[in-house]
């Protein structure tokens, strides 16, 4: 196992781990800030972002592609606030209106735009290709110290693995500011937090998190790791701490088994052809969420529902 | 109803106990605040000005703008127009000698944390991003546990507390603060009688150690007990002053209008008349 | 091409382009208006769990048909398979919301991501099995109206049909559920029921339009014309309609102009097409638009501002806040010097006695109706009659005049 496992496994399998981190993360402060859907909005308005900065810049590369990603989500968040206060609508639909819209419109660019030569499909994205992005020059585990097959590895594991340490340093600095402004918003911005700057960077950051991601594992990943992880670490523990540490347990369960699952599990069952690992990663974070819901510890309500 | 000939002093703006106070000593100067959640004004005009070392009451009907004024106060909610000074400071320069309790409703209790990291929340002014929680930390969080009667709740998650006991860990980590001005939202609102006890206790204990502390308040029952200065407002400011002074049958009349019905002010303990 | 759209327009460009339009506005409009009740029940996003748990379904339903020998591609088989998961996509979310801590936020999140990956893991096992044909199960997920069969467009049309038949039928007790809960219950409404039936309807649209508009952008129908209605009107009965008439125009509209041209996909253009709508409505509309408000938040404040400054003209204090100030030297009312102008006097006296009206009428009318007007800027005629401010104006004695 170990030449083949190292060139055609390793590399989709710690991308995929790093990207369901990346994306757990965030996911926690979005979950408890009752935003978990900003993350499905993110993961769908990725695509305009990324249609526009190709149109633009005519290549398909990580810079523009990440730039846009996050204009797009914050040009999101600002037209779902605009609805949200101009309109008196509640946040759910403003979201709805919103994601759905710039979707509509990322897909429409790319029907209309010749982008045959390069990577970038519908498809490509819900999905993403993390099967493909495997370790060709790599002959077993001595080439982790083959300077030559090290410059090969895929870019993709570079990146991601840079978007997951920013987000676990980011997620690290701003401890303090973040879990003070999700817990008590009023306290918060009394002892000197800018709540409203707190906030969009946490979108900025679930941002990066899902065009890393996106790039490697598709959008549905994204979606699935931002939400099953962190809620099923919810009902594990009652401290945010804790919470963290369970949701990147989750995380990597979820990567590891998903993506085993994905590539062997057909094989054991006698059929021929993978499936989507992608797909399948979500699927393992679904059942990790509902075991949670089922058995876990601190699955029950304590405190009144806020608003109640 | 006998109807006065002169109810002229609208805003009380030249009471004789308000001109005692200076701007650069009061440790709260409102001037002309006005507030709006869409048409309407929340509270419109106000100007007040605690007298320093006091504990002031915000007193009015549902829906007067009590809540409001303090966030406007601070910040929290913006300001239609008016001015704000915290010991003759502008107050967003200021903030660092407030310490703000908000309404016990306004969090999710449900958030996955424990009472004495509440607590530490507020020496964030302190610890700011990186710095570590060292023993002195968390010994100052306990003390300030043990002020309130909660320190053998530090280790525990805050959404199995008692209403009464919420509060208290909020007043605590006010404590924690250790400002010059406290402001807290409704601090007796649904909560047992040794909970009320208990932070009535602290703020006394606050005024003694020449702090000012001003409540938005709802039990006029309990006014002339706990407070010596009260702020009387129903979107415009009714009168403010002493309570000896201020919190007259009149008063509370020109405040609450019809909601408050005679009978009830009779069986207040009112200091004059 | 703007004849080729006129054709598509008027349903001149062939049999099934013309029975795709129809299917796409009776669709919208049941979308419209049945979306209206989610929305007023603020759950909007529940629409986008059930459409995603759709995709298992049809990937189940296709394979189940090809054990059985048949092609797979039957729209209806599919249609019905795509709505068992989803109905239980459905039952998840609400199971979520109930048994455990997690808000429905995060199950409806959980749930949408979760069934469209297990739908991708469907969909990769189909691609790998040698019988059936399985091209075009991908047009589930953004709609293809390209090489539809005549069949499948009387489907959209026919189910689109029912469905407008039943947002007609059950529009009296689902405005009630959707307006206050309580009183429907008390009214005889079984409210457990119609929350069914209303979530019947939002499944039955969402798979009646994933052959047309795809399972991602679904939703849009169902969210974006009830919200455009919510900006032209404040009551519940009329955003029904005016969403149903939003909805039906968008799919309309969208079907025609995906029509005449090529690489103008249905799913999307549709959607974008009620976005327009939406965005016009956002800006425009009278009471609750954008441009509307901007203008009377202006004005308010301008309002606040000229009142706080001439009361302080009144009471001989100094103004500080220069909006104040501008205000007032704007309308000539003081001069550069901040002293007042004969006008001024003549205001801030008025401003005045308006308050002093004011004060005496909240101790002679202590109600409700005369409280809940103090707040600054109600003119006292306008909640008095003249006859009872003359009777406080005796009270009050003569005006007094304000001296600079």
């Amino acid at each position: 196992m170990g030449a083949e496992f190292v060139q055609l496994s390793l590399t989709p399998l710690l991308i995929g781990v790093l990207a369901a981190i990346a994306c757990a993360l965030p996911g926690n402060f979005l979950i408890l800030r009752r935003q978990a859907l900003i993350g499905d909005a993110i993961s769908h308005v990725v695509l305009p972002g990324i249609v526009v900065a190709f149109l633009i810049t005519g290549v398909v590369s990580t810079w523009p592609m990440l730039l846009g990603a996050a204009g797009a989500a914050i040009v999101a968040v600002i037209i779902i606030e605009a609805i949200k206060r101009i309109g008196r609508i509640e946040p759910g639909a403003a979201m709805g209106v919103t994601f759905t819209s710039l979707f509509a419109g990322g897909v429409l660019l790319l029907e209309q735009s010749d982008t045959s030569a390069v990577h970038l499909d519908v498809e490509h994205a819900l999905y993403g290709n993390l099967e493909s992005l495997i370790w060709l020059s790599a002959e077993g585990w001595s080439s982790l110290t083959d300077a030559a097959a090290l410059a090969d590895l895929p870019p993709e594991l570079f990146r991601m693995a840079a978007a997951a340490g920013l987000i676990a340093l980011l997620t690290l600095i701003f401890w303090r500011p973040l879990k003070l402004s999700t817990f008590d918003e009023g306290f918060a911005s009394a002892v000197g937090i800018p709540t409203a700057a707190v906030s969009l960077g946490l979108v900025v950051v679930a941002a990066v998190a899902a065009v890393a991601a996106f790039d490697a594992v598709g959008s549905i990943i994204v979606i699935a790791m931002f939400i099953c992880p962190p809620a099923a670490a919810r009902l594990m523990t009652n401290r945010l701490e804790a919470q963290i540490a369970w949701s990147v347990a989750f995380a990597t369960l979820s990567a590891v088994l998903g993506y085993v699952l994905a590539g062997y599990g057909p094989l054991w069952l006698g059929a021929d052809n993978a499936v989507s690992a992608a797909g399948m990663i979500a699927t393992v974070s679904g059942i990790i969420l509902a075991f949670a819901c089922l058995f876990a510890p601190h699955r029950a309500r304590i405190g009144a529902p806020r608003g109640a | 109803m006998a109807i006065a000939a002169e109810p002229i002093d609208i805003a009380a703006r030249r009471d004789p106990s308000a001109s005692v106070v200076n701007l650069r000593d009061s440790p709260l100067a409102v001037h002309e605040l006005t507030v709006s959640y869409g048409e309407k004004p929340a509270v419109f005009s106000v100007d007040t000005m605690v007298p320093p070392q006091s504990m002031t009451a915000i007193i009015g009907p549902n829906g007067a703008g009590k809540s409001t004024l303090l966030k406007a106060a601070l910040g929290i909610v913006p300001r239609l127009s008016g001015r704000v000074t915290v010991f003759g400071q502008p107050v967003e320069k200021a903030m660092h000698r407030i310490a703000y309790v908000p309404q016990r409703a306004s969090v999710d209790w449900d958030f996955p944390t424990r009472v004495i990291d509440v607590v530490l929340m507020g020496l964030y002014r302190e610890l700011g991003l990186v710095r570590l929680v060292r023993r002195n930390h968390r010994e100052r969080a306990l003390s300030c546990l043990e002020r309130v009667g909660m320190a053998d709740f530090a280790d525990r998650q805050i959404g199995q507390l008692s209403g009464g006991q919420q509060q208290r860990v909020f007043l605590a980590r006010a404590l924690a603060q250790n400002a010059d001005l406290y402001l807290l939202d409704e601090p007796f609102a649904g909560v047992d009688a040794a909970t009320e006890k208990a932070i009535i206790d602290v703020l006394k204990s606050l005024k003694a150690e020449q702090r000012t502390v001003v409540c938005v308040h709802h039990d006029l029952a309990t006014v002339a007990d706990y407070f010596d200065h009260v702020l009387l407002i129903n979107v415009r400011k009714i009168a403010e002053g002493p309570v000896a002074t201020v919190f007259t049958g009149e008063n509370l009349q020109k405040t609450y209008g019809g909601r408050l019905a005679t009978t009830h002010i009779d069986q207040l303990k009112l200091p004059v008349g | 091409m703007s004849s080729i759209f006129l054709n598509a327009l008027v349903l001149q460009s062939g049999y099934n382009a013309a029975l795709v339009a129809l299917g796409a506005a009776l669709l919208g409009i049941a979308a419209g208006s049945g979306g209206t009740f989610l929305f007023l029940r603020k759950r909007a996003l529940v629409s986008d769990a059930v459409a995603h748990a759709t995709l298992p379904g049809v990937g189940l339903a296709f394979m189940i048909m090809v054990a059985f020998g048949g092609d797979g591609r039957n729209l209806i088989g599919l249609l019905l398979g795509s709505a068992v998961t989803a109905g239980l996509g459905l039952l998840a979310v609400e199971w979520i919301t109930r048994r455990t801590r997690l808000a429905e936020d995060a199950a409806i999140g959980a749930v949408l991501s979760v069934f469209f990956g297990v739908g991708i893991v469907f969909l990769t096992i189909i691609q790998s099995m040698s019988s059936g044909n399985q091209a075009g199960l991908e047009g589930f997920l953004l709609g293809s109206t390209a090489g539809m069969l005549f069949r499948d467009a009387v489907v959209i049309a026919v189910g689109g049909a029912l469905a407008v038949a039943v947002v007609i039928l059950l529009r009296r007790p689902m405005t009630l559920v959707a307006f206050d809960t309580e009183f429907a219950a008390t009214a005889g409404i079984n409210v457990r029921r119609m929350d069914l039936a209303m979530m019947g309807l939002v499944m039955a649209v969402t798979v009646i339009g994933l052959k047309l508009v795809g399972l991602i952008l679904i939703v849009a129908m169902l969210i974006i014309p009830p919200v455009t209605a919510r900006f032209w009107t404040e009551r519940t009965d009329r955003v029904i309609w005016i969403g149903g008439a939003v909805g039906g125009v968008s799919g309309y509209l969208g079907a025609a102009i995906s029509a005449s041209a090529p690489n103008l996909p249905t799913g999307p253009i549709i959607v974008l097409v009620s976005f327009g709508l939406f965005v016009l409505s956002l800006l425009f509309a009278p009471r609750r638009g954008m441009l509307a408000a901007l203008f009377r938040r202006r004005r308010f404040q301008l309002r606040v501002h000229r009142r706080q400054g001439l009361l302080a003209l009144a009471h001989n204090e100094p103004i500080f806040d220069r909006l104040t100030l501008s205000v007032l030297s704007r309308e000539g009312l003081i001069r550069q010097d901040q002293v007042p102008t004969e006008k001024g006097r003549a205001q801030a006296a008025k401003a005045l006695r308006d308050e002093k009206r004011w004060a005496v009428a909240r101790q002679l009318y202590a109600d409700e109706a005369v409280e809940g007007r103090y707040d600054g800027l109600t003119p006292i005629e306008t909640v008095l009659t003249w006859d009872e401010i003359a009777e406080i104006d005796r009270v009050i004695g003569p005006p007094t005049a304000i001296l600079s």
